[in-house]
């Protein structure tokens, strides 16, 4: 049983989610900072999805948000990543403002729209390790 | 009385789990900002569901172009289902397929080889932008 319980614990995935941002350099921080801890950081633990697939509720993906938690991060007030996990019934764990990962750091003045420029991908690396602890604790089951 | 079309809306799916995604996206900041500035408006996608009836609006005020990075085709879906008929519907796999092009393969940090391919996108949807405003 307690083989099974820390297998279960390795298996536990964290639902990252950038907003899809396309017009506002935070929407490219938000998916910047989503690629940092599912790549980088937290591969295996943190895993993404396509925001427009919740938008047309995909089978798969509004399983995956409705069996694991879920984090968002959003590039402008309007939270399109946070409401489109919570218009299908899904619960969002912990939501994040791009901006306000500026707002700690106003030497990382992002960049760039499609493509960060250098200051917002060091913004977004900076973003990711402040997250990738409150990662850690969803996966483990402290903080859900 | 005929009205006249003065800009094209685009939406494009905005693919964060897929590199075709991106694609999608650089290539339609390229026609809005350098090939067809002025012609062209976009939305977040999302913003269909999260935003009001001003964004729910987009294309009725607006022809619309769509891209989709893969054949779910969730910007044409979510388009038609939440604001309206797209005038046209391209499919990014189908462009590259066109112009013999390899599927891109990173979601950041693109190579030339992705920047070539966005630029072929971005020169496909600024001819679809022609088609729709000639009418």
């Amino acid at each position: 049983m307690e083989t099974h319980n820390k297998q279960e614990m390795q298996d536990k995935k964290v639902v990252v989610l950038a907003c899809s941002g396309i017009g506002k350099v935070y929407g490219a921080v938000a998916r910047e900072t989503v690629y940092e801890l599912v790549e980088r950081l937290r591969p295996g633990t943190a895993v993404t999805t396509c925001l427009p697939l919740l938008v047309i509720g995909d089978p798969d993906a509004k399983k995956l948000v409705t069996d694991h938690p879920v984090i968002t991060i959003d590039g402008c007030p309007k939270s399109c990543s946070e409401k489109s996990v919570k218009a299908l019934g899904a619960k969002v764990t912990k939501s994040y403002q791009a901006i306000n990962f500026y707002k700690a750091h106003k030497e990382l003045k992002p960049g760039g729209i499609a493509e960060l420029d250098e200051a917002g991908r060091k913004l977004a690396a900076v973003a990711a390790e402040e997250l990738a602890p409150v990662i850690d604790d969803l996966a483990s089951g402290e903080d859900k | 009385m005929a009205i006249e079309v003065m800009k094209v809306g685009i939406v494009s799916c905005s693919g964060e789990d897929l590199p075709e995604g991106t694609l999608s996206r650089i290539a339609c900041r390229k026609v809005l900002e350098d090939l067809r500035p002025g012609e062209t408006v976009t939305i977040c996608l999302p913003l269909f569901i999260a935003g009001g009836k001003e964004e729910r609006d987009f294309a009725t005020n607006y022809p619309t172009i769509t891209v989709d990075g893969c054949d779910k085709r969730c910007a044409q879906i979510s388009t038609e289902r939440l604001s309206g008929k797209p005038s046209k519907s391209l499919l990014i796999p189908e462009i590259l397929q066109k112009r013999g092009l390899a599927s891109p393969t990173r979601r950041r940090n693109l190579g030339p080889k992705e920047k070539a391919a966005a630029q072929a996108v971005a020169e496909e949807i600024a001819q679809a932008v022609d088609e729709v405003l000639g009418g």
